[in-house]
């Protein structure tokens, strides 16, 4: 569905990502996993258009990404859950969710795909008046989770979920991303909790300064000596 | 606009004749233009968009009303909409190559005052069309007992301009009424807190913040036009300068930008401020009355940022709550 081929792509003549090769497959969940600094969010952003890649291409569904714009890319079927939720602070959640459901193939749909938002987070529908910026920290993950599914995504980047959340949350929102994934997402998520997002995953890239280091089923990585002694600490 | 508003509407029409003298209904046609004028400006200025510039755009609609109609004769009613559409142009070339390449903020801000002393400066250079910096009064046509022409948009009385003052201000609060209930609103929203996040979910953000300022543009290039009309008289100090461009912001700052009357509140504030220093103090101490201005900006900015109407909001909504 997603493949990445050498991509290269960093700031202005400092490089963050060389040569990443990898791929996301229809009904998969697919972790990029690595320490702060390991461009990650550079990998996400590049996926996104945010950046430009200066080598190798992106495509998605066998469509080049070269061309297209930043707010192009979720008609493509690429919805993504950024870092820190970034939710729109001053609008509702109901409001966050509508620019979800902003562009024009979306729109008629929003009606039914806000019920089912509401179905898969009924704290949502509670605090559809509220402004998004008064919620916890885990309802704001919740809200951003539920605003990226409504544009009816073919794949869900999700940008660290667990960032900035306090570990018994942390635990929930990985409840989620689970929960997603028997809806029958294809997720691709890019995160630091290396333990708990391995079981979420089939398969995961272990990304270190830029460059795949290891690719392989979560279980392999999970079981691999420079995995347990880096990351999960044992 | 629904039914509801056109009792306050009405009581608003019949004021003119119920009001002592010509001075009031002088008050009531000011309030009202620049009513139109600041709620045009916080079209944009609600969601981010702080411009220092709108002297420009009320300038070009009031001196290319003025000249056409010296020079050539052009009735209002065709060269307003020229005025307009000048300045949306001028907005475009100003805001396209800003929004594209991500100029926002405070270097958007001064973006626009070097524009608006651009605008004023251009008026004063041409001394031989536009008059200098003497300003310039249209030919009138209210002479040998006329004292009404439709065609010229010229009136003796007072009170008609009050009712095409009163149609303006009713259509900016119309506008932004629209505004409000449309897509427009929640993508500029979202644009005002994170630009990238509101690309993520397909707004075109150079689309969007360009649309709006075309808007915000025109109603105050109509807005000067108007109040150009009305004076009969344009100066670039009055309708173009750097000094009109901070009135807006002042008074809309006063006001409140955030609620749907908070620019006519604003409008109503600094008039009574402006007129009652003007009759309190005069010229009797040089540039006092700026300097209340200035200390009252400070003090909205830093105790009320929200401004009167937006500050009376809160304070009813957790009284309700």
């Amino acid at each position: 569905m997603l493949e990445l081929s050498r991509v290269s792509a960093g700031y202005g003549s400092f490089q963050a990502l060389f040569d990443v090769s990898l791929e996301v497959r229809a009904g998969e969940a697919v972790a990029v996993i690595g320490p702060n600094g390991a461009g990650k969010t550079t990998l996400l952003r590049a996926i996104s258009k945010l950046i430009e890649v200066s080598a190798g291409e992106i495509r998605m569904e066998g469509r080049s990404l070269g061309d297209v714009p930043a707010h192009r890319i979720i008609d493509l079927g690429l919805s993504q859950v950024p870092e820190h939720r970034r939710l729109f602070p001053r609008l509702t959640v109901e409001e966050n969710l509508r620019m979800g459901a902003y562009t024009a193939a979306a729109r008629p749909k929003f009606a039914q795909r806000l019920e089912m938002v509401y179905a898969l987070f009924p704290r949502m529908k509670e605090r559809r008046h509220q402004m998004a910026g008064t919620m916890s920290g885990g309802e704001q993950q919740m809200c951003a989770i539920g605003r990226a599914l409504m544009s009816g995504p073919k794949l869900l980047l999700l940008d660290e979920p667990s960032a900035g959340l306090a570990p018994v949350i942390v635990q929930s929102i990985f409840d989620l991303v689970r929960k997603i994934r028997e809806e029958g997402y294809t997720v691709m998520i890019v995160e630091q909790n290396v333990r708990q997002v391995l079981k979420v995953v089939d398969r995961a890239y272990l990304l270190e300064v830029g460059r795949i280091k290891l690719a392989g089923s979560a279980a392999e990585l999970l079981a691999s000596a420079e995995i347990q002694k880096a990351y999960v600490g044992l | 606009m629904d039914r509801r508003w056109l009792p306050a509407l009405a009581a608003l029409a019949v004021l003119p004749w119920v009001v002592p003298s010509s001075y009031v209904v002088h008050l009531l046609v000011q309030v009202l233009l620049w009513s139109f004028i600041y709620t045009g400006w916080s079209l944009m200025g609600r969601f981010g968009l702080v411009s220092f510039g709108h002297g420009a755009f009320m300038g070009i609609g009031a001196y290319a009303v003025v000249l056409l109609w010296n020079f050539h004769g052009l009735s209002p009613w065709l060269s307003i909409p020229i005025g307009v559409a000048l300045a949306v142009a001028v907005a475009v070339l100003i805001g396209y190559p800003c929004f594209r390449f991500g100029i926002a903020g405070h270097y958007f801000a001064l973006v626009t005052l070097a524009l608006t002393e651009v605008v004023r400066s251009v008026i004063v250079a041409l001394r031989d069309t536009t008059g200098g910096s003497l300003g310039i009064t249209p030919n009138s046509v209210l002479k040998d007992g006329v004292t009404w022409s439709v065609q010229a948009l010229q009136f003796a009385d007072k009170r008609v301009f009050f009712y095409i003052a009163l149609a303006a201000w009713a259509f900016g609060i119309w506008v932004w009424h629209r505004i409000d209930k449309s897509m427009m609103r929640y993508a500029m929203e979202a644009i005002g807190s994170d630009e990238q996040a509101a690309a993520s979910v397909g707004v075109n953000v150079t689309r969007t913040k360009l649309a709006i300022t075309m808007i915000s543009a025109a109603l105050t290039a109509l807005g000067g036009a108007l109040f150009g009309q009305y004076q009969q008289y344009v100066n670039p100090e009055t309708v173009a300068g750097i000094g009109v461009s901070l009135q807006i912001v002042f008074a809309v700052i006063a006001g409140g930008m955030f609620v749907r009357f908070g620019p006519t509140v604003g409008a109503v504030f600094t008039l009574l401020l402006t007129e009652g220093l003007r009759v309190g103090i005069g010229n009797k101490v040089n540039a006092l009355d700026s300097t209340i201005y200035g200390l009252m900006l400070v003090l909205f900015i830093i105790y009320m940022p929200t401004g009167i109407l937006g500050k009376l909001a809160e304070k009813l909504r957790r009284a309700r709550a």
